[in-house]
């Protein structure tokens, strides 16, 4: 059973065929076995998740369901949710339990849908490989000695291991997209604004957005189409009339132009890599796409600049963290100054602390200008890149990320190297734009490689279009790892 | 040597709004700690500001009211350092772009009025309190008021004495309260200033090294926290020694200024644009809708009282120091104005504007303010209302009342004995102005005193004087003076 998408589980629902209580007990038995030996999950509260089934299936009872009405997902645990632990990795929250819900749990809430547990992640979403986490490292479900990407590592595991049909993510530089391609599964970051970022724990503001991981890019939407919409809690979340993101998802992709970035296929791609990438293109011309060469030249700078400006927000979001009024507090201390350095110093791990040192330092008297204000004005020659790319075609595809999955350790001692997995998802951030990330296909290893497409602002019902379509003429996104399956 | 003194003031309003800036809670003063502080302004992991329009359209309404420039956008930053009470570790205010920018506001002192410049006007969120008593060595942390909304009022160095500086903070504090944007509470903290206090030698250019005062919150502390410090700036500099910048708090108990921190231990604020929050757009139309509910201004108030009712300017100048006054001065004219052209009227005469308000004013000015002071009452909790002490004025006007008697009708009505007429009544107060019934008294009168008739004939105008009293003595006070004095030098003269 476990081995069904999400709209299989709905219409399975629907037709009576399970119930969410069996649903949700027979993953939370998965979670407690398999989910354990990868690290996907750093809470599961079984007592909790069943008492949303049992309701979910009043609900259905009652004739009240909605399409994801019982149907059980994760939730990458930077949400906050009411009554959940809720530590975004980080034994500066370890302790802190949450008194509300972030807009995104509400809604899911809302929807009848049945929390799982919350997912591993790296440390405040710092990271590309779920190795900050303070509750230790996620493994891969395709290879256990290698890493599952991240930060969203736990919910990209869990959802590829088959624990759970699909789950949260937050993506601020890559954090959606990495992981769902060195797991293989699909993943959406959607355009800035469109999913309210209240109660999602911030990194850094301007570049954070939360969006769906499942198995197909039908999934995708179904889940998108729950986690959208205007909240007047985020200042920054946008006023647009509802929407069906799979509304398009038949369409045919005849005339469909597919940018390539001449960028995102020189030095530094894989060659495993590559071909799978290669090939999927040739697949998406013979569903009736063509193909333009096009450029992004600013693109090589997205990781210095993404490394300027996420630090310096992260620098000042994470100030609230202080032990005064929550979260670790050092258990001696001499005085208030003592008290900050001691809490701070034991509740943040390594990455943690090396970005808000940069993010301290480039927002500093004397370098501010030099840093802060010149990676902001090239941010804007990044994101005018991509508005002159959109012009000569309707979607922009490349990879994902530019090796497979990694093995744990492998990058740890070397900053640039990790920061540098996220080379091709971090202009997508710094635009504004929605991503996402598919399965097209193995490495020598075995190891899932992940397509990336990139639409025009709000164009997230044409990507999903063009990744359905893809979807029907391959199967990629039907392989599972060997522990998943069963 | 002969020193100048140069002041700035950076002002706190509070602004009047119901919710806090960036949230919902209540601004409510005296709560019980902590009851009115919501996961917003507690900071809890996730939560994110949203600007409250209430706060904005006060900002607005403050920049029109000083002619200031409005702009649009305005940017939100981030001021970051870490303190107990700062519960995001970083207070939202707004640095290089401020929603007001420039401006000016008239002060006088004795006979001069001048104008101070406004630098600029920024929104930004107040921090939470420590509390250090009661919690035995440990120190308690009070976030009801966390997040209340600010407008930081800051002026150019234009003000050269203390008296100036007072003079700007009050003209200051009757604006904010006179438009609604505050309080002005000043004990409670609504309105507080930080004076930015320097001085150099007469005549030259350049600024002295400025050390800032902090948190000054009655003007009375104002004055002396700048008045000691210039008297030690101006000692210290001619001891031969420099000054160093410097932030630095009065203490009223000894009266003198001690320092809080050197330039050396400033921050490094490390000032960003806030991602959480949209540059704040404000448009011609929102200025145009704040500009039509604005209130006539005290300075044109104040201009328009001279020319209409032909009032002092040191009397416009009191009338218009806060907009109670005022409102309670205009309603009393008018109303004193109708009743006396009724009252008037029975005798064909006419009332004249300029007189009723200049008796208005004078009653307002002189026994109820006097009244107010001595009792410490606001002037809105008067136990005489404007309509009340109009039926008074009439009276006088028309002659039922000298002015002594009305002030015995006054004192009854301030102890709530009813109104004018019922207790002129009540008291037979009522003026004797028949002219038949005082020569009646005055023929008695002279009568009676035939030696004083001798004396004033003789020349002894002092004589006079003794036949007016016996005269009012007869009418047990209840002769009218002026009628009185005119019929006895008839009857003397002939």
């Amino acid at each position: 059973m476990s081995n069904a998408t999400l709209k299989e589980l709905s219409d399975r629902l629907a037709a009576g065929a399970c119930s969410s209580v069996e649903l949700a007990q027979d993953y939370i038995n998965k979670i407690n076995g398999l989910g354990k030996s990868l690290g996907c999950f750093i809470t599961v509260d079984a007592e909790r998740s069943l008492a949303q089934a049992k309701a979910a299936d009043a609900r259905r009872a009652a004739g009240n369901a909605g399409p994801l009405t019982g149907v059980p997902l994760a939730h990458k645990d930077i949400f906050c949710a009411e009554g959940w632990l809720t530590t975004c990795a980080s034994r500066m929250l370890s302790n802190f339990v949450s008194p509300y819900d972030a807009h995104v749990v509400e809604l899911c809430n809302a929807a009848g849908m049945v929390t799982l547990g919350k997912t591993n992640m790296d440390e405040f979403a710092m990271g590309s490989s779920n190795e900050t986490s303070f509750f230790g490292p996620v493994r891969n479900p395709w290879n256990p000695d290698t890493v599952p990407g991240g930060s969203s590592g736990g919910s990209a595991a869990a959802v590829a291991a088959r624990l759970a049909p699909a789950a949260t993510g937050t993506d601020t530089g890559g954090s959606i997209r990495q992981p769902a391609a060195l797991t293989g599964i699909c993943g959406l970051k959607p355009t800035y604004g469109l999913v309210s970022r209240y109660g999602m724990i911030a990194f850094a503001s301007s570049l954070d957005q939360a969006g769906p991981m499942a198995r197909t890019a039908e999934d995708l939407g179904l889940l998108l189409n729950v986690m959208a919409g205007h909240d007047p809690r985020d200042s920054t979340s946008l006023e647009r009339p509802a929407e069906d993101y799979n509304r398009s998802l038949a369409q045919p992709l005849k005339g469909l132009r597919i940018g390539l970035p001449r960028e995102f296929f020189a030095d530094g791609l894989s060659p495993d890599v590559r071909c799978a990438v290669d090939e999927a293109v040739a697949e998406y011309r013979k569903l009736g796409a063509t193909v333009v060469d096009i450029s992004l030249p600013n693109m090589e700078l997205s990781v210095p600049v993404y490394y300027v400006l996420a630090p310096a927000e992260a620098s000042s979001n994470l100030s609230r963290f202080d032990g005064v009024r929550y979260g670790h507090r050092a258990a001696e201390y001499t005085d208030l100054m003592d008290m900050y350095k001691r809490s701070r110093a034991e509740g943040f791990g390594a990455e943690v602390k090396r970005r808000i040192l940069i993010g301290t330092y480039v927002l500093s008297h004397g370098y501010y200008d030099a840093y802060y204000i010149r990676a902001q004005k090239l941010r804007r020659l990044i994101a005018r890149d991509f508005v002159e790319a959109f012009r000569q075609c309707d979607v922009i595809m490349g990879p994902t990320s530019p090796t497979t999955a990694f093995r744990l350790g492998e990058k740890s001692a070397d900053p640039v190297q990790m920061y540098l997995s996220d080379i091709y998802t971090i202009a997508v951030n710094l635009a504004g734009l929605p991503g996402m990330s598919i399965p097209c296909g193995f490495d020598g290893g075995g190891l899932p490689v992940g397509l990336q497409i990139i639409g025009n602002y709000f164009d997230e019902a044409r990507m999903l279009n063009a990744a359905h379509q893809y979807q029907l003429a391959t199967d990629w996104h039907t392989k599972a790892p060997a522990v998943g399956q069963g | 040597m002969k020193w100048e003194v140069v002041i700035g003031l950076e002002t706190h309003a509070q602004l009047s709004t119901v919710s806090k800036i960036f949230s919902g809670a209540s601004t409510a003063f005296g709560a019980e700690p902590n009851t009115q502080a919501c996961g917003v302004d507690i900071a809890l992991p996730g939560v994110l500001p949203v600007l409250n329009t209430g706060a904005v359209e006060r900002a607005i309404r403050f920049g029109l009211a000083v002619g200031a420039k409005i702009n649009s956008p305005s940017i939100f930053a981030r001021k970051n350092y870490f303190y107990p009470d700062l519960p995001k570790g970083y207070q939202i205010s707004q640095y290089e772009l401020p929603i007001v920018e420039g401006g000016t506001i008239t002060i006088q002192v004795g006979d001069t009025e001048k104008t101070v410049r406004l630098t600029r006007a920024h929104l930004e969120e107040d921090a939470g309190k420590s509390l250090h008593e009661d919690f035995h060595g440990r120190t308690g942390i009070d976030l009801n008021r966390a997040g209340t909304p600010l407008l930081e009022i800051v002026s150019e160095p234009d003000m050269r004495s203390a008296e100036e500086a007072v003079a700007y903070a009050r003209a200051l504090h009757t604006l904010v309260r006179w438009i609604d944007v505050c309080d002005g509470n000043m004990q409670e903290g609504s309105f507080r200033c930080d004076a930015n206090v320097s001085v150099r030698p007469a005549g030259s250019e350049k600024l002295g090294t400025r050390r800032e005062i902090k948190n000054l919150n009655s003007f009375r502390f104002l004055q002396q926290a700048i008045e000691y410090e210039v008297r030690w700036q101006i000692g210290e500099l001619e001891d031969g020694r420099a000054i160093q910048q410097a932030t630095v708090l009065f203490d009223p108990d000894t009266g003198e200024t001690r320092m809080m921190r050197t330039k050396e231990d400033a921050h490094d604020y490390r000032y960003f644009p806030d991602p959480d929050l949209l540059p704040l757009e404000v448009t011609a139309e929102r200025i145009a809708v704040v500009r039509s509910v604005m209130p006539e201004l005290p300075q044109a108030m104040k201009s328009r009282f001279v020319d209409e009712y032909k009032l002092p300017d040191y009397d416009a100048a009191l009338l218009t120091a806060s907009k109670e006054t005022a409102s309670y001065f205009e309603e009393t004219t008018r109303i004193t104005f109708d009743a006396a052209k009724v009252l008037l009227g029975i005798a064909g005469k006419e009332p004249v504007l300029s007189g009723v308000a200049k008796l208005a004013a004078n009653w307002l000015i002189g026994e109820i303010a006097s009244r107010l002071n001595s009792g410490g009452i606001e002037l809105a909790d008067s136990p005489i209302k404007p309509g009340q002490l109009a039926k008074l004025l009439a009276r006088i006007l028309d002659q039922t009342l000298s002015s002594k008697m009305a002030r015995e009708v006054f004192d009854a009505m301030w102890a709530g004995e009813g109104d004018a007429d019922a207790i002129i009544a009540a008291k037979g107060l009522k003026q004797i102005s028949d002219s038949g019934e005082i020569e009646k008294i005055v023929d008695q009168v002279l009568a009676a005193n035939t030696q004083q008739v001798a004396d004033f004939r003789a020349g002894k105008e002092k004589a006079f004087n003794s036949l007016v009293g016996q005269v009012m003595k007869a009418s047990r006070g209840k002769a009218n003076p002026q009628q009185v004095n005119d019929i006895l030098r008839r009857r003397l003269a002939g």
